[in-house]
């Protein structure tokens, strides 16, 4: 499953390249992109972990970009 | 007041305050010392750094210690130790104005491309139970009937039931004329009715329709990024914690062996560093390039699906185009009526009823050719006779229409025109009556197209179609393509494919063009593929990588160019800050380098090389 989510002040190009980092090496990640330009995340993962998978997408960007606000 | 703004305004008191603190008391002859200096110092440092400081501290509650806000906050506290106050503020002061920078310039450009791609279609007036109702488009099923007033934007695809109007089309084609629209055409979700009011049935809903779908693509198409975005990530990950032990080692390491030096010097030195580790200008101005880029493309029509895909058209060493609706219109006409009958008007009434029961595209254009009704009660009997033709009986006559072959198989003479086009030769009751010559024209650009990308440098065309061989090689001539590999069954263009792809250099890529009806095998394997005309074609817009929305070949050069101009700016960033930065930090380590030359280093490079990128979003026509 593949979903986008809007990033919202996501203010920092170096900071995007950091969540990227840490979202893909998440265990079970198939493919995580964080776009400092478009303010997006896209999360990729197998359909079973997916929500479980959220839940570490969610702790990490709030662990490394306390401002940012995810959304859907 | 915008974020923005109050930054901005916070930047301006501070330097002014620095200045103020700096000269005043110098010029009234009371320079200020010992704690009054640093008080005062302290109150401007606070007022432009508290919220680094702060970052900083929670940051390093959080265990994310290499991190900008930490670096920023030990360098200046540092200076502040080493009693180099102003130094410490102007560090601070330049540090945010260089991140106020850099987001003006990402929030301009994401702007300036949020426009370029301003086709959203804010609601669709819909015809519900008599009455006209505003809704979100959204809610509209397929079926409805939607009304667009002129000056409206078209808010889903369907097909024209009332009415007739002019559309402006240049949001989603790039292409100024108006295109002219009236019962039973197709409407395009996006395009402005200019001129009179149109009811159209919707055909698709809005998640299907074009507009969405444009939208989709040019917002997701940051998530492919470019092997040179990938790059700086990875060399920003090793970049930082580098420097910094470096930073460590200069501070601790030299007094140990040279006794000579004070530690303050090397501690000096060492924050020098500190302020050149961070990796922002290239961070930042790697991805705006590209997405610059991609923007660029899109106001001359072209949609760029990734900077992964900007990036390797740069390399096009081979184009390959499909013939029909790539190179050609696609769309067949009559162009000579050659009669051994009464008159041109009776063959061509013969054939029209003849081919009357085909929708075969060549028969099509007999009937358009012709252009009158047809009286479908006079026709009887008709078969269509694979590969050869049509056999009917109109009036009570027996009609062939068909190629030589069919002439052969019932034994007529025939004439064979010495013409590149398809001939379709008629004979009614086993009486040859003369032939039509269908032919499907040039494309207007597709000569300049071939011109343009010899002149950017792309080593081979060639031309893959399932046409007969003399109409390929007829149009291969014309436009000066290098090779023509003609009546290849679509597998064929498959295998064709695969032996270019081992003709080229391993950096070297393939394009493929087509108007990716049919070819969509051939859009996947090619390194790069561009479907042409992706308007209204949901196939196109799903099986390529770039999507060229005017139906115009001549704009691959112009993409090529796009890419190639984007990547010299990337190329020219990264070398201008990577060698900046060193300098400066081999100065820094040697004590030529002050911590103004370091501050300049790091925020003057990334201005520079932000205003740098924003320059791949400017793009000229043609």
């Amino acid at each position: 499953m593949k979903k986008t989510f809007a990033l919202q002040d996501l203010d920092c190009a170096n900071c995007a390249a950091k969540i990227e980092n840490a979202l893909n090496n998440l265990e079970g990640m198939t493919k995580a992109t964080v776009s400092f330009m478009s303010q997006r995340m896209t999360v990729e993962a197998p359909d079973d972990k997916f929500d479980d998978l959220m839940k570490q997408v969610k702790k990490t960007v709030r662990k490394l970009e306390p401002d940012v606000i995810i959304k859907a | 007041m915008s974020k923005q703004t109050k930054r901005l305004i916070r930047i301006i008191i501070a330097g002014a305050a620095l200045l103020g603190v700096a000269l005043i008391p110098r010029l009234l002859g009371h320079p200020l010392t010992g704690w009054w200096e640093l008080g005062a110092y302290l109150a401007v440092y606070a007022l432009i750094g508290w919220d680094i400081l702060w970052k900083a501290l929670r940051n390093i509650i959080r265990g994310q210690v290499f991190d900008e806000n930490f670096l920023m906050a030990v360098a200046t506290i540092g200076a502040l130790c080493l009693r180099e106050y102003s130094e410490a503020v102007a560090v601070m002061l330049f540090y945010q104005v260089g991140e106020w920078f850099q987001s003006a310039a990402v929030n301009k450009s994401r702007r300036s491309i949020a426009s370029l791609m301003n086709i959203r279609p804010d609601y669709a007036n819909v015809m519900r139970d008599g009455e006209l109702v505003q809704v979100d488009p959204e809610q509209v099923a397929v079926g409805e009937q939607i009304v667009i007033k002129p000056g409206e934007r078209i808010p889903l695809d369907g097909q024209v039931v009332e009415g007739s109007s002019t559309l402006d089309t240049s949001a989603l084609t790039g292409e100024s004329v108006p295109r002219k629209v009236d019962a039973g055409k197709d409407v395009i979700s996006g395009c402005i009715n200019l001129t009179g009011m149109l009811t159209v049935q919707v055909a698709k809903e809005y998640g299907e329709s074009t507009v969405a779908k444009i939208l989709d693509l040019v917002e997701n198409s940051s998530s492919k990024k470019a092997k040179a975005e990938n790059f700086i990530t990875k060399f920003a990950r090793y970049y930082t914690p580098a420097v910094v032990i470096a930073a460590v080692i200069l501070a601790v390491v030299p007094p140990l062996f040279l006794p000579g030096f004070p530690f303050g010097e090397w501690i000096s030195r060492a924050l020098t560093f500190l302020v050149i580790s961070c990796p922002c200008a290239l961070v930042i101005s790697i991805p705006l390039s590209f997405f610059g880029g991609i923007g660029g493309a899109s106001k001359q029509g072209v949609l760029v699906k990734g900077s992964n895909y900007l990036e390797a058209l740069a390399n096009t060493e081979i184009v390959v185009f499909d013939k029909t609706g790539t190179l050609t219109k696609g769309t067949f006409a009559v162009t000579k009526v050659e009669s051994k009958l009464n008159s041109k008007e009776e063959l061509l009434a013969v054939a029209a009823y003849g081919e009357s029961y085909s929708n075969h595209p060549i028969s099509q254009s007999i009937q358009k050719a012709y252009g009158q009704e047809i009286d479908r009660s006079r026709v009887e009997k008709a078969e269509e006779l694979s590969g050869l033709g049509i056999r009917a009986v109109v009036d009570g006559k027996t009609v062939l229409a068909g190629n030589s072959k069919l002439m052969d198989k019932f034994g007529i003479a025939y004439d064979s025109p010495d013409t590149a086009g398809t001939v379709v030769h008629i004979a009614v009751d086993g009486v040859y009556g003369g032939y039509l010559l269908i032919e499907d024209e040039i494309k207007a650009d597709s000569a300049k197209a071939v011109e343009d990308l010899k002149k950017v440098g792309v080593k081979e065309t060639v031309m893959l179609t399932g046409d007969n061989d003399a109409v390929g090689r007829r149009v291969a001539e014309t436009l000066h393509l290098d090779k023509a590999y003609t009546e290849l069954l679509p597998a064929d263009k498959v295998e064709k494919m695969e032996q270019l792809m081992t003709e080229k250099s391993p950096k070297g890529k393939l394009v493929f063009v087509g108007d990716g009806i049919n070819d969509a095998p051939v859009l996947a394997r090619a390194d790069i593929g561009i479907a042409m005309g992706g308007l209204g074609s949901d196939a196109a817009i799903e099986a390529a990588d770039v999507v060229i929305m005017t139906d115009e070949p001549s704009r691959i050069a112009t993409v090529m160019k796009i890419s190639r101009k984007t990547l010299r700016i990337v190329r020219q960033n990264i070398v201008f800050a990577l060698a900046v930065k060193a300098i400066v930090l081999v100065l820094g380590a040697l004590g030529f380098a002050s911590m103004w030359a370091a501050v300049f280093a790091d925020v003057g490079v990334s201005v520079i090389a932000i205003l740098n990128a924003m320059r791949a979003l400017r793009v000229k026509n043609g």
